[in-house]
């Protein structure tokens, strides 16, 4: 196993530039929203505007502080995400008079905040191992929390929303990070042993099934909770992110051949006895038979998107000037198919290629990371949030049937903003980590698990 | 491990790529052939949001586009003095589609017309929205409104109101009418609902404009048509001493037609077309029929315009004279039954050819189209639309057509003081104790400046025939202020 170096530069300067780029991105697609519609409201601009710089100067000054070799890139590339979805969120507003681009400034505000605690709190990210079988608990509880009668409540047919006095929360989107917290904290510890123990079969290793218990156990519950919970999309999540961090622990590909197997056998059974599932794919077959497109939840939603985007073509109508509230949720689910229409194939395109970049850098700090847990939950974190994309874009393209998954950063809610601002901090806390000068930067907690960790220690042992 | 990462990163790429080739597919690729699938509205929606240009009468709106905050459109199509003009704006609705002028002039009324692509690209540039023209009908407001009113309810009547000599429709005005802001309400629910009223009123279809759309019997009013062939075969002239039984066996039947029996053709059993034309008889007309067979009635039929698509821009129903007739066939024909089936402009058509020395000047509703920036962009002239007869065939015709008000069956239509032209007609329906009332004519004789139809359908003989000339003689005041 070996690492990537960097230059141990700090770049906050260049992610300063970067962050007014962003900024100032997000303040045109507000501005443009706003004067296109006939209501002067300037005041909306100039507030929102203004909260959003502050929120990320916060962030930047947090990082200047406590991790000053963090990605410059992963900060202006969330905040121009985060401040496009913003503008949409209110030009949707604007058309249908309604007031959620506050309520989502309120929840950035919020999900900020947390991040810079989290980055404040935890500082080295190897401290989470700590709490590997708590982030397990974690994950059990915020997974079971809308199943308790009363405080859980269905909407769209999923139960996976609780109600915490005004505002309702998706604890689920929370158990995506104490997951990928687990599945790190366990593959790192136990690595070897399911990688050595166990026997052969043909060309396959078999890990022993003790070795494998807790990742079993984790992967039924969540997927035996969600199933009940008639929440497809996150399915998909978590069975990706388990997936993944075992292939990246293991780097058998054995593992992802069995694991597509599994997910293949789980989707014929979805998609034959679960009526639900049954549902969408006919809807995702069938969309554009006139019947399913008048039915109660039929495909008016994703036909309609996808008349929006052909309307907007290759340049789009023009921020403020289509008219993507024709399409139900269109500040949310559907906010991929309101960019399409109001900025074109080229505008969305520059949004896909910003969420690559995004990605790109979150794998790349783990692959520089030095410890074994850094990179698997670099890895498993940006993969949930590469993995949402890919399956909400592809979903409104109707190349797969469509989830009720969140575009990170963008579609309107606030469950989705927090967990996907505390993955962002963690990103950066592990970039830092693995950027930041060696000498001395090793603390006596590091874990000898990496040769280079070791040959650091041995240099400070001599 | 990196190595697996690494793996995953190449994985999660092509995974995105594919996304952008789908999101290439979609606002690329397929972008034109979504927008044509019939489920796809956005077309409409956008029509729907912006300023629809206004139809006009004398500078002031019939139809308009006002603006509305109901949440759903930025715009409501309004409709002012919506029943005098239902049938001839028809209605602009999301849920009902949209009729008559409003689906006729929308490439200007929506500014998509090629004569406003400077206005369009102007727009684009300023980021103003593009604006619709307005289109100024001929319409003449003050008597559009008498013809509307005059009209007694229940009746199922039609009268229009040309100029002759130009073609300009000045009224043309029908009961049983209906508002067309009902249908154009924006929730599909009350427009389907408003809709399914309307189609119990007997008598009333919003599709169709009666004045051009409903073919009737013409019965004697006809007999224009007829006399006008009989006079081009060179045969007869306003000297010819005619045959006038009471009664005469149609030719090749056992079948007897009659003189009107109310009348007074009996008086005179041989006479002259001018006591013919005036009392209205029937049986000279079968004679004629004979001499000249089926060929110069055609002729004469398909001058006047009958058989042939018109647009005012309204499409015109094309009236119909039946062909390879038997003689006693033809015989009904001539006199305005059988399968003879006019529409009200039609025979006001028959008017304005002898009104205008044998020429029809084309029918015509549009005075002029105004841009946003007030610039006119069409202004339609004048035009003939087909030379109907000689100009001494017309002055013939239009003496002829002295007698009925002065002396026969239209004298309750003359107006003291006009020179007043008609013909009348009165068309049995099938067994039925029912007829259709016309009259239909021209003033003043010597320089004429109205051409006057008025049409009652399926309606009793002594209602149609004494509201069909108490309304040619009110409508002849209106015009003339008298």
């Amino acid at each position: 196993m070996s690492e990537l170096h960097t230059a141990p530069v700090p770049r906050r300067n260049l992610e300063l530039v970067l962050l007014l780029l962003a900024l100032s991105v997000g303040a045109a697609a507000f501005f443009l929203v706003g004067s296109s519609s006939d209501a002067n409201d300037n005041t909306d601009f100039f507030v929102q505007t203004g909260i959003l710089a502050g929120l990320a100067l916060l962030m930047h000054i947090m990082l200047r502080i406590f991790a000053k070799y963090a990605d410059p890139v992963i900060l202006p590339i969330t905040v121009a995400l985060n401040s496009l979805g913003l503008a949409m969120i209110h030009r949707i507003d604007l058309a249908k008079t309604t007031d959620q681009s506050m309520r989502q400034l309120l929840w950035t505000a919020i999900a900020v905040i947390i991040a810079a605690v989290v980055l404040w709190a935890i500082r080295d990210h190897r401290m989470l191992r700590r709490f590997t079988y708590i982030a397990l608990l974690a994950s059990i509880i915020l997974l079971l929390l809308p199943m308790i009668p009363g405080f859980g409540v269905t909407i769209n047919g999923a139960r996976i929303w609780v109600r915490l006095g005004p505002f309702s929360m998706q604890p689920g989107e929370l158990a995506k990070i104490t997951l990928s917290i687990f599945f790190a904290g366990y593959l790192s510890s136990n690595r070897d042993l399911i990688l050595m123990a166990g026997r052969k079969l043909g060309p396959l290793q078999l890990p022993r099934l003790r070795d494998m218990a807790p990742m079993v156990v984790a992967w039924v519950l969540s997927i035996g909770v969600l199933v009940v919970q008639r929440d497809l999309g996150s399915s998909i999540l978590f069975f990706g992110l388990f997936i993944v961090m075992i292939y990246v622990a293991t780097a058998r590909i054995s593992w992802v051949l069995i694991g597509l197997l599994m997910v293949a056998a789980g989707g014929v059974f979805a998609a034959t006895t679960m009526s639900h599932v049954t549902r969408r794919i006919d809807v995702w077959l069938n969309a554009f038979s006139p019947e399913i497109y008048q039915a109660r939840g039929g495909s008016m939603q994703i036909v309609e998107g996808l008349f929006g985007m052909a309307d907007g073509g290759l340049f789009g109508t023009g921020l403020g000037e289509g008219s993507p509230y024709r399409v139900p949720l269109a500040n949310s689910d559907m906010i991929i198919a309101s960019f399409g229409e109001e900025i074109g194939l080229i505008g969305l395109s520059a949004i896909v290629l910003l969420y690559m970049l995004l990605i790109s850098r979150g794998l790349r700090a783990a692959l520089g990371s030095r410890d074994t847990f850094g990179k698997l939950l670099a890895a498993g974190l940006s993969f949930t949030l590469g993995l949402q994309c890919v399956v909400i874009i592809g979903g409104v393209s109707r190349l797969i049937p469509l989830t009720g998954l969140a575009t990170p950063f963008m579609a309107a809610g606030g469950s989705s903003l927090l967990a996907n601002w505390i993955i962002v901090a963690l990103l950066l806390m592990i970039s830092h980590n693995s950027r930041r000068p060696m000498l001395g930067g090793v603390g006596p907690t590091d874990e000898v698990a990496t040769p280079g960790a070791m040959t650091t220690k041995a240099v400070k042992n001599v | 491990m990196n190595q697996a990462i690494k793996r995953v990163w190449v994985a999660l790429t092509m995974m995105f790529v594919v996304c952008l080739a789908g999101l290439s597919y979609i606002q690329f690729f397929s972008a034109e052939k979504l927008a044509d699938n019939s489920l796809n509205k956005r077309q409409l929606y956008r029509e729907f949001d912006l300023p629809r240009g206004a139809i006009l009468v004398d500078g002031k709106p019939i139809a308009e586009s006002v603006p509305t905050d109901d949440g759903q459109f930025t715009y409501q199509r309004k409709y002012n003095n919506p029943e005098e003009y239902a049938h001839l704006t028809g209605y602009y609705s999301l849920a009902n589609g949209s009729t008559h002028l409003e689906s006729d002039l929308n490439s200007w009324l929506t500014g998509s017309s090629s004569d406003l692509v400077f206005d369009r690209l102007t727009a684009m540039f300023t980021g103003k929205k593009a604006e619709g023209a307005s289109v100024e009908l001929t319409i003449d407001g003050e008597l559009q409104k008498k013809a509307y009113e005059m009209i007694p309810d229940g009746l199922r009547a039609t009268i229009v109101v040309t100029d002759p000599k130009t073609g300009d429709i000045l009224a043309m005005a029908s009961k049983p009418s209906f508002d067309p802001n009902d249908l154009a309400v924006h929730s599909t629910v009350k427009a389907a609902e408003n809709m399914k009223k309307l189609t119990n009123v007997k008598g009333l279809s919003p599709y169709i404009n009666p004045a051009i759309g409903n073919l009737v019997a013409p019965g004697s009013s006809f007999k224009i048509l007829s006399t006008v062939a009989a006079l081009e075969s060179g045969e007869y002239d306003l000297n010819t001493v005619l045959d006038n039984p009471t009664r005469i066996v149609l030719p090749g039947t056992n079948t007897e037609l009659g003189n009107f029996e109310a009348g007074i053709c009996a008086r005179q059993p041989r006479a002259k077309l001018e006591f013919i034309f005036t009392q209205s008889c029937n049986t000279p007309f079968v004679n004629i029929s004979e001499k000249l067979g089926e060929k110069p009635y055609e002729d004469v039929t398909e001058r006047f315009g009958f058989g042939q698509q018109l647009n005012i821009p309204q499409s015109v129903t094309a009236s119909v004279f039946p062909t390879g007739m038997t003689a006693s066939q033809l015989a009904m024909s001539t006199i305005g039954q059988f399968d003879t089936k006019t529409t009200s402009l039609q025979m006001n058509m028959v008017a304005m050819a002898i009104a205008n020395d044998g020429v029809i000047m084309q029918p015509n509703m549009i005075d002029k189209v105004i841009a946003p920036d007030l610039r006119v962009i069409e202004d339609p002239k004048p035009k003939a639309f087909s030379t109907a007869t000689t100009k001494e065939v017309a002055d013939t015709v239009a003496e002829l057509m002295k007698g009925p008000v002065q002396s026969g069956t239209a004298m309750n239509a003359a107006v003291p003081g006009v020179d007043l032209r008609v013909k009348t007609g009165t068309a049995q329906i099938g067994d039925t104790k029912l007829v259709n009332s016309w009259i239909t004519g021209f003033a003043p004789g010597d320089d004429p400046q109205v051409a006057i139809t008025v049409n009652i359908e399926q309606v009793d003989y002594d209602t149609g025939h004494n509201t069909a000339g108490s309304l040619m003689k009110k409508m002849t005041e209106a015009v003339f202020n008298k």
